[in-house]
């Protein structure tokens, strides 16, 4: 039986004005999936995740989530889609006036009733999760990138999302936290059943996590091939996609 | 150590309309302009082939590639073929990553387009712009109307941590200046007076001066400069961490979250500190009149209490109010308009105190008008 779908993506045309990055894109993210949008610098990645979650609007096509198509929504409507995601930025992106807690706290603040003490604990279980107990008064200069990483994870995860989105979460991190930050994607994805979708051109993360996922092509600007990445890796649809996978590598 | 040879590079007629470009020597720094006007000679008759040999090649640098990188470029728009098959490993090697044509521009770059059409994008961008600047400002007052209504999401905090900065913080600054610059008006002032033996009223004129406008100008301008471009500078660095990103994919509004509480604090700050900068000039005034001029202190005390006018002093305290406006808005919109790089907050930091400075001098001429109408 196959797995009810989060995003589906269909006629989708991400760019800046005039600029078209991607042309027609149509994929689905079931839920459950841990779902990577990988390609080569410039692909359009980023912009992509930027369509998902609103930052920017499509230039054509639809990108329906839980059923709503955030084109067309109302504010009310993009504002539920938005209540139930968390995304994680390539710099954690904490506000940095704020101790970790009160970062956790603040999307609670704005879309729950809870009293201000409950809210701490929420916040205090939620940086425990992401291996962070006693930080929560911590400012965010005063932690590690690696850390700070998962506090933005902790922050993501305030409001009990549906779907998690990651931006390049290995960038800028040694190759332990950037596995230890696999790790924990995965055990959220199964302990939660968080539907999560990750942008990154890291093989190592991309081949440790990911069930299902597009390759994404700077010069046809298309997506040049769907599927899960070791199936992609063990059969290739071209070139391109199998040199990406192998770090350049050509297909015998 | 191997002694240096001169460089030698040759252009030669081959047979079948071939070209022969040699190069031997040592080929460093080699700076001929008048080689590319010979090739171009050369390729133009008839030239099917370009033929590349580097034989008893010793050092070189960027020079020499410089030359075969254009000379393959000049063939190739001649329409010649390039014969790389004489030259060393790496010279190949070299070429061909020169040449790779992985990646393309894929959109024009806007310099060197024509005047007209770069005027008509300069057209565009600036009414692009007024739009953004009228959006900006509904918003702002959107965002009032949400807090007056108690629907805001201005955490007070914020708010209270802004108040702070831009108003108990400001004082010794503001003290200062306007201590000097009402030091300075009575100088100015006490030599012209002085040949009228009118001495006396350099107090009604350091008063009128301080309280009519000046407290009000000198304030605005620190106040751009230190608060106005913190605002610009705290806001585009957000944009820079992606933090602004975050608030809105958090479904907050960055006016209410960001601008709002900045927005509020100046408005409190600055008549209070307009008031204080009045007050402060009128003391360096009398530092001069008293200490350097003589006036007895009494005297001049009269003379400046006589000359303050309640009209004058409100009309002086509602600029500091206006610009408080324009600071807040300035610098604000300057860092919600950053760009995504260390450059662009430096870029947006200036903008938002040269934005805040004219817009205040703008913003006198109109007041002054209007004051001249109503007769104030």
């Amino acid at each position: 039986m196959s797995k009810p779908v989060a995003i589906d993506v269909k006629g989708l045309d991400v760019g800046y004005g005039d600029y078209v990055l991607l042309h027609d894109a149509d994929y689905q993210v079931n839920k459950g999936d841990i779902f990577i949008i990988m390609g080569g610098s410039g692909c359009g990645k980023s912009s992509m995740l930027r369509v998902l979650t609103g930052l920017i609007p499509p230039l054509k096509g639809s990108v329906v989530i839980n059923g709503v198509d955030i084109a067309t929504a109302s504010v009310a409507e993009v504002q539920k889609i938005r209540e139930k995601s968390g995304i994680l930025y390539q710099s954690g992106a904490l506000f940095s006036s704020m101790t970790l807690a009160e970062n956790i706290m603040l999307p609670m603040q704005q879309y729950t009733d809870y009293s201000p003490a409950t809210m701490r604990e929420l916040a205090h279980l939620k940086l425990a999760l992401v291996g962070l107990t006693g930080f929560d008064d911590f400012y965010p200069s005063e932690i590690s990138g690696g850390m700070k990483k998962r506090a933005g994870l902790a922050r993501a995860l305030a409001l009990d999302p549906d779907i998690v989105y990651f931006d390049e979460p290995s960038a800028g991190l040694d190759p332990i936290s950037s596995r230890n930050l696999d790790d924990l994607i995965i055990e959220i994805n199964r302990s939660l059943g968080t539907t999560i979708v990750v942008v990154t051109h890291e093989l190592a993360s991309i081949f440790a996590i990911g069930t299902n996922s597009i390759f994404l092509d700077a010069s046809t600007k298309t997506i040049m091939a769907k599927g899960a990445p070791n199936e992609l890796l063990k059969n290739p649809p071209n070139e391109a996609v199998y040199k990406f996978l192998t770090r350049g590598e050509k297909k015998k | 150590m191997r002694k240096k040879t001169e460089s030698n590079i040759k252009l030669e007629r081959a047979e079948d309309n071939a070209l022969r470009l040699s190069v031997s020597g040592d080929v460093l720094n080699y700076d001929n302009p008048e080689f590319f006007a010979e090739l171009e000679r050369q390729l133009a008759k008839k030239t099917k082939q370009l033929v590349l040999c580097a034989d008893d090649l010793g050092e070189w640098d960027s020079s020499l590639l410089v030359i075969l990188y254009e000379s393959i470029r000049k063939a190739k728009t001649a329409g010649a073929e390039c014969d790389l098959s004489a030259l060393p490993q790496n010279l190949r090697d070299l070429m061909r990553l020169a040449f790779a044509d992985d990646r393309k521009p894929t959109h024009g770059s806007s310099v060197g387009l024509p005047f007209l059409e770069n005027l008509g994008k300069a057209t565009l961008d600036c009414l692009q712009k007024t739009s953004n600047v009228m959006n900006f400002l509904g918003q702002i007052c959107a965002s009032v109307g949400r807090w007056i209504g108690f629907r805001s999401i201005m955490r007070r905090v914020d708010f209270m941590a802004v108040l702070e900065d831009c108003g108990p913080r400001a004082v010794g600054i503001v003290s200062l200046i306007s201590f000097l610059v009402g030091l300075i008006l009575a100088f100015v002032g006490a030599i012209q007076l002085e040949t009228f033996g009118a001495q006396i009223y350099v107090a009604s004129l350091v008063t009128i001066g301080m309280c009519r406008i000046m407290g009000a100008i000198m304030v605005g301008i620190i106040m751009a400069g230190r608060t106005g471009s913190s605002y610009a500078a705290t806001i585009g660095t957000m944009q820079v961490n992606e933090e602004l990103d975050a608030l809105q994919t958090m479904g907050f509004s960055k006016i209410d979250f960001l601008v709002l509480p900045r927005l509020l604090a100046l408005l409190i700050a600055m008549p209070i500190l307009t008031m204080l900068a009045d007050i402060m000039g009128m003391i360096g005034g009398a530092f001069v009149g008293v200490f350097m001029m003589d006036l007895p202190y009494q005297e001049y005390w009269k003379y400046a209490i006589n000359a303050f006018n309640l009209k004058n002093f409100l009309v002086g305290v509602f600029h500091g109010f206006c610009f408080g406006i324009i600071i807040a808005v300035c610098g604000c919109y300057s860092g919600l308009n950053c760009g995504r790089n260390a450059d662009s907050v430096g870029i947006a930091t200036t903008q938002s105190v040269v934005r805040a400075i004219v817009w205040m001098i703008v913003a006198t001429g109109i007041i002054t008008v209007i004051c001249m109408e109503l007769g104030l």
